[in-house]
């Protein structure tokens, strides 16, 4: 017991006396969070549009006024002629422009069918679909409020509610998406590099030459890590909590838990990175081209998984953040229990199990 | 009556078709200097491993401090000292700092450690330096220092592996200085080397070429026996027939 404190101190020397890691270990979930939180954002916000209004009476303005007044868009140019369109969107500056049939409002007063054209910049799809879903809800709106009495026979009108997130917030998705990464990153790395640097400094031959048991040098090398991904996944819950308000829904208890289990899980992925590599370089490539990469593009939370062809899909399942990432989204946005996440939890229990018995075994014959 | 404390019997070790260390025997007494030469590749510190621990034998049978190196290895570490051929303190800990880790390592008590330590760092002249990192201390010093950590527990046996790699004479011969106030404390020092002024310093040496022991005696005895008159002349002859290169 005595040899592990001995040790686990000298950990936390090597970690503290490192100023400038400790602060990219410290600092990276926030900066990671700000960034994903206000840049990096795939919500629309305060997009330019044009519109080219040959109307020009009462409801085409009351309409080009809410959407300027709506927080998604501002109307930027007014186009005068239907050439004007194409030079606007060359020009970079918009994103959608609307047109305005002549006489807008005598066709929707008497026939009841008049027509806007909504012209989207389609070379990023996303955002043309995007803008042109909320410039249609706006319209829709409006006329709603014109007509409220007006119920046309047998309309099938779908009420859309979103639930768990119902402004829609990028953040719900990603917060969960940035433990994942940040956890595997300072636990399994940060753990290998710390178990291959001592192969690299040859301090490793006279540990292994020392009474010192092989577990203990593991579990010493291994529990300031641990310490500071809790600290981290707490950063990551305050940063959420107050700057973004996403809330936790549900049990703060259960949600630190799993977070437990997965940095065990992030650990024991870094155990076996320190037996297959020799140098911290090696160390540190292999952690992010096996574990980053994977984490982006196959955790499901840059892409959705179901999207993907099915070897993908496949090959999704034994990459731990992916678990992770659902577990997280259940408990922290959707508030459901345990009951709901022991199926994900037992991935990773195995996952941990198995990683750990074959990083013993093979740690074991270096010794031999 | 002597003691016994390392012996080895045709301790052999294979690394797929290539023999290692071939067959080799010999035996060790407590308070010995033993130097174990050859040149790189003869299969030194393949040797040495087995001896430690570190490696299983392929075959043969030896014993360190009466434990046998197959079964015992636990009761083996316990008992000896270790200084590898490349410097092996932490750079980023400070000179108190890496007496303290690897005397807690063999499961020294605090008062012990601190009594210990005082007197290793007057020992050394490094009381001024016990709160510098290590990083920071000239290459000698912290080869001294690395051994002195390296018996500090007091251990039967010492094994050193190329310890005096890269430093100049004088460190050498203070390094050795050290060595004999270990020996003469009743610590057995297994020391490999490839300076053939070093096999001077030892009670006996071993030379070993291709894996095998050629030639086993106090340098006295093997200068005498080779006709030659510096060790440099003995380990060239037996070496001229070596067939491995050195890596």
């Amino acid at each position: 017991m005595k040899q592990f404190i001995i040790f686990v101190k000298k950990e936390f020397r090597h970690i503290f006396r490192d100023r400038k890691s400790l602060l990219i270990i410290i600092m990276m979930p926030i900066v990671q969070i700000i960034l994903f939180g206000f840049a990096l954002t795939n919500e629309i916000k305060n997009s330019n549009i044009a519109v080219l209004d040959n109307a020009k009476d009462e409801a085409s303005r009351a309409i080009i006024q809410r959407l300027d007044a709506s927080r998604y868009f501002n109307v930027t140019r007014y186009l005068h002629a239907s050439q004007d369109i194409e030079a606007a969107f060359k020009s970079g500056t918009v994103r959608l422009v609307v047109v305005f049939q002549p006489d807008f409002r005598e066709s929707l007063m008497h026939s009841g069918k008049a027509q806007v054209q909504l012209i989207a910049d389609a070379s990023d799809p996303n955002t043309a679909t995007t803008v042109t879903n909320y410039a249609g809800n706006i319209i829709s709106d409006y006329q709603k409020e014109m007509s409220p009495q007006v119920q046309p026979p047998y309309s099938i009108r779908p009420e859309i509610r979103m639930l768990y997130n119902p402004q829609l917030k990028g953040a719900y998705n990603f917060v969960p998406g940035v433990m994942a990464m940040i956890l595997i990153l300072i636990s399994a790395m940060m753990t290998s590099v710390a178990i291959v640097r001592e192969k690299e400094i040859n301090t490793m031959e006279v540990l292994l030459v020392s009474p010192l048991k092989p577990l203990l040098f593991i579990l010493s090398k291994a529990i300031p890590y641990v310490f500071l991904s809790l600290v981290n996944v707490s950063t990551i819950l305050l940063v959420s909590v107050t700057l973004l308000e996403v809330p936790i829904n549900g049990s703060l208890l259960l949600l630190m838990g799993e977070s437990f289990l997965f940095i065990l899980t992030s650990v024991s992925l870094g155990l076996m990175i320190s037996n297959l590599t020799k140098t911290q370089q090696e160390a540190q490539m292999f952690s992010l081209m096996t574990l980053m990469l994977p984490t982006l593009l196959l955790g499901g939370f840059m892409f959705p998984i179901e999207s993907m062809p099915l070897p993908l899909q496949i090959i999704s399942n034994i990459v731990p953040s992916k678990w992770f990432f659902l577990i997280v989204k259940d408990v922290m946005i959707k508030g459901l229990g345990f009951s709901a996440v022991w199926k994900e939890s037992l991935v990773l229990v195995g996952m941990t199990l198995f990683l750990l018995a074959v990083s013993f075994k093979k740690f074991k014959t270096r010794l031999a | 009556m002597k003691e016994t404390v390392i012996k080895a019997e045709r301790l052999t070790k294979k690394f797929g078709d290539f023999t290692a260390t071939n067959q080799i025997s010999f035996e060790v007494e407590k308070g010995e200097i033993f130097g174990f030469l050859g040149a790189n590749g003869a299969g030194k510190t393949t040797a040495m491993r087995m001896l430690c621990g570190l490696s299983i034998p392929s075959s043969g049978n030896a014993t360190v401090a009466g434990y046998d190196v197959y079964k015992q290895t636990e009761l083996i570490k316990q008992n000896i000292g270790y200084m590898s051929q490349k410097f092996s303190l932490y750079e980023d800990l400070t000179v108190k700092e890496n007496i303290r880790f690897y005397a807690g390592i063999y499961g020294m008590g605090s008062a012990e450690i601190k009594t210990k330590m005082n007197a290793l760092l007057q020992q050394l002249q490094m009381t001024a330096e016990e709160n510098s990192l290590v990083g920071s201390l000239p290459l000698g010093w912290k080869q001294k220092l690395a051994f002195s950590v390296a018996i500090l527990h007091e251990p039967k046996i010492v094994f050193l592996d190329e310890p005096t790699g890269g430093v100049d004479p004088v460190t050498r011969r203070e390094f050795w200085n050290l060595i004999y106030e270990a020996a003469e404390k009743g610590i057995t020092v297994f020391v490999t080397t490839h300076y053939m002024d070093e096999a001077e310093y030892c009670n006996r040496i071993s030379i070993m070429v291709d894996g095998k022991i050629e030639a086993l005696d106090t340098p006295h005895n093997l200068k005498t026996i080779f006709h030659a008159s510096s060790m440099d002349e003995v380990f060239l002859q037996l070496a001229r027939g070596a067939k491995r290169t050195a890596d």
